[in-house]
């Protein structure tokens, strides 16, 4: 019924990238095990720098899961043709983002067994009740509508009118998974670092550049290996909206800036500090931001010329570029600096361990199988209907 | 009628699996007899009647454990008027069932169930043994 | 069940009325726990440290060589690290020890993120733990200001080498912390701590009876809490 049919038959190339994916799995998996037997101590976290790798990949797929609004919001609202064929593939970015959200969640748990108890006492006064609420309902949202409108596409019948105030509401939906977010982080006193009411826009400004990114090189990867025309339409389109939301994300950073270091506030500057500069010779995190706000720039250069992002390759390029910039703003930065130094004024490093990277890896290689079969169905359904266009 | 050969060892691993618990007891020996928990000497009547405790002693319990940690309540009234501390190591293995090897755990592993209560409750005697 | 749609709905109403009342009752009437450090008395003995052993061994506190995985319920840090923002390179306490525990504050964000309510505000002030429930996502341990808050990170029973058999050990994967001896003074005994401290450094006493030594000692001398402008309102005074 969720055409899942249509995953089971493919090249040699697709089941050789299957395979290679649940071999990434199984190795996660393991480390998981090993994890769930021995306790979190087999990753690099401690007693000061609580949260790390897993919650920082939380964060930075639950803005790739958002980005969706990005490709539904035009399309619905605006009727912008050129989205029309990848809408799904959005949606069911969405779906795999969201499910990995779910996983990363899961695998930070010290006592997973007992992860129901979040259903089983509903504490409304906990900003993490509301992401499970938000999460949950999201991934619910684009699994329905993705399907549904998938099946219209192959029974070739305009999809059914209740879908379209589902499509709606998932619009707000998307804005507030990515709200919550920032929610669960800028409420803590004790963390300057998060305590900017500016976090939940900057979280949004930095999704809707990363989803889009990575659905730019969905799109080319999928118009190469299908030679089809109908995916490489799109592209110029979210490239414009990428310029604009990594510009916006960049703008950002630089308020934040700018509000701790001209205020010099201590609290306020000392994780930034040991973020870009190190603190009292404490400097891991340092090389990595600034690759990151390397890259950003990069980024930044390539996309506000237009003469530049007009063309498909360097648009690639660029794209990578602001996902990987992203990825390390989010997915590591700024996470783990807003534990340094502690509340008493301690100086804990963090990096992960081998184990915690490869459950990691074997979290985004369960998203990515996600995501591999999902385009697969849409690119059968599609497959089909464009040979009996030829017909 | 290819499929023929398929189809039988199909069934038949069905068939394995299906019986496997009877298999797994077999190996296992598990005896019909049942787990005969050995009851404390010289103690009558716990906080509750045994046939309310052998089937509902897991259920006192959780309610145990709430009353002490959620409300600050400590003692418990039986249903035959006596007053006890509400307490696990305390109470019920201190008290009485001090050999929890031949009670507790002796249902609990017929039953095969895993109590997750030993990971921080102690029982007295095994108490250092479990802790290195 | 001869239980009519009435007389449940009845009954449920009393239930919540009872519960609420016997709530508010208690938050007026009940004692309100709080502590107070006295420095300069435990700057006296520089090298003690019986108010921890005392803790640690009363609740089964494991001793974790590694100090990423570390666990403690109170700790021994000069002021200079606990005041850092107040004392500035010139104060004279500077070097004085500030024994740090559990504040127990009044509004406390470690209550306010917990997504099960494995951690809460007892009526009585203390801000309690339910290791059952604990599923151990460190959220607490990312809002508590006051670093207050120990995750277990592995199986804590190989590292606690004189059990004490009548407080329940941890078990990997929670969160734990100073409960102010919730288990102690519910039998009327002081804190373990406060027991164990040679110079009567540390007072525990009830804030809500104007007539205990607490309230005394508060009116009587100048004192301060940690990071107060954060709103949390903590119950652990500290005398310079």
């Amino acid at each position: 019924m969720f055409m899942l049919e249509k995953a089971m038959a493919g090249s040699r190339r697709y089941w050789l990238w299957i395979f290679c994916l649940l071999a990434v799995i199984g190795t996660g998996l393991v480390c998981y095990l090993r994890q769930l037997d021995h306790g979190l101590g087999i990753t690099g976290l401690s007693r000061d720098v609580t949260w790390g790798l897993y919650i920082a990949q939380f964060t930075f797929l639950v803005g790739v899961a958002a980005s969706a609004v990005m490709v539904v919001l035009p399309y619905y609202l605006h009727n912008a043709k050129a989205f029309a064929k990848v809408t799904i593939l959005g949606e069911f970015l969405a779906v795999s983002a969201v499910t990995m959200c779910m996983l990363f969640i899961f695998v930070d748990m010290g006592q997973p067994a007992r992860v129901l108890n979040v259903l089983l006492y509903p504490t409304p006064h906990s900003i993490m009740f509301w992401d499970m609420v938000s999460l949950g309902g999201y991934l619910v949202l684009n699994a329905v509508i993705a399907l549904v409108t998938l099946r219209a596409e192959r029974e070739e019948v305009p999809p059914p009118g209740w879908i379209k105030p589902v499509i709606l509401i998932s619009i707000p939906w998307a804005v507030s998974i990515h709200t919550v977010t920032a929610f669960l982080y800028n409420g803590l006193p004790g963390r300057s670092l998060w305590l900017t009411a500016i976090l939940a826009p900057r979280f949004l400004a930095s999704a809707f550049a990363s989803g889009p990114a990575l659905l730019i090189l969905l799109c080319l990867l999928l118009a190469k290996v299908t030679r089809s025309p109908l995916f490489r339409e799109p592209v110029q389109k979210l490239g414009v909206i990428v310029t604009y939301a990594m510009s916006i994300s960049v703008f950002f950073v630089l308020l934040e800036l700018f509000t701790a270091f001209y205020s010099q506030i201590p609290e306020h500057t000392e994780s930034l500090r040991y973020m870009f500069a190190g603190l009292d010779g404490h400097t891991r995190l340092v090389p990595w931001m600034w690759t990151s706000n390397a890259l950003a720039l990069g980024a930044l250069a390539l996309l506000l010329v237009p003469r530049y992002r007009h063309n498909d390759s360097l648009l690639a390029i660029a794209s990578g570029m602001v996902f990987f910039s992203l990825w390390i703003d989010k997915g590591i930065g700024l996470i783990v600096a807003a534990f340094v130094p502690s509340p008493l004024g301690a100086i804990t490093e963090y990096s992960p361990s081998l184990a915690e990277a490869l459950i990691s890896l074997g979290v985004w290689a369960f998203g990515l199988l996600i995501l591999t079969v999902l385009s697969k169905i849409v690119l059968a359904v599609r497959a089909r209907s464009l040979m009996e266009a030829v017909k | 009628m290819r499929d023929r050969g398929i189809i039988w060892m199909g069934l038949a691993l069905f068939l394995v699996f299906l019986t496997l618990p009877a298999w797994h007891n077999l190996s296992a020996r598990v005896s019909a007899k049942g787990p005969q928990p050995v009851p404390p000497a010289g103690q009558k009547q716990c906080v509750a009647p045994v046939e309310y405790m052998r089937t509902s002693h897991m259920r006192l319990l959780l309610d145990w454990r709430d009353s002490v940690v959620r409300r600050g309540a400590q003692d418990y009234t039986s249903p035959d008027g006596r007053h006890f501390a509400m307490s696990l190591t305390n109470t019920c293995l201190r008290e009485c069932h001090s050999a929890k090897a031949d009670f507790c755990d002796r249902c609990h592993n017929y039953e095969a169930v895993a109590v997750p209560c030993w990971d921080c409750h102690m029982d007295s005697k095994t108490l250092l043994g479990s802790v290195k | 069940m001869n239980l009519t749609r009435q007389a449940f709905l009845r009954l449920t109403g009393i239930a919540f009325l009872t519960g609420a009342a016997r709530k508010l009752v208690a938050a007026v009437t009940g004692p309100r726990w709080a502590m107070a450090v006295d420095a300069a008395k435990c700057a006296t003995q520089p090298n003690c440290t019986r108010c921890i052993a005392a803790c640690h061994q009363a609740h089964n506190v494991p001793a974790i060589p590694d100090p990423r995985h570390e666990i403690h319920w109170i700790a021994k840090e000069p002021f200079a690290r606990t005041f850092a923002a107040e004392e500035d390179q010139y104060s004279p306490v500077r070097a004085l020890p500030a024994m740090v525990l559990c504040n127990h504050c009044e509004n406390p964000p470690c209550v306010r993120v917990c997504p099960v309510q494995a951690t809460f505000k007892r009526e009585d002030g203390i801000v309690a733990m339910d290791w059952h429930r604990c599923i151990g996502c460190r959220y607490c341990m990312a809002a508590c200001p006051y670093g207050a808050r120990s995750f277990n990170w592995e199986d804590p029973r190989p590292y606690i080498h004189n059990p004490n058999p009548e407080f329940p050990t941890r078990t990997k994967g929670v969160v734990e912390k100073c409960t102010f001896c919730a288990e102690r003074i519910g039998t009327g005994r002081p804190p373990a701590c406060v027991e164990a401290c040679p110079q009567k450094a540390l007072v525990f006493g009830n804030l809500a009876d104007p007539q205990s030594p607490l309230r005394a000692l508060l009116a009587s001398r100048r004192h301060v809490r940690r990071k107060p402008e954060l709103g949390t309102q903590p119950n652990v005074f500290y005398f310079l």
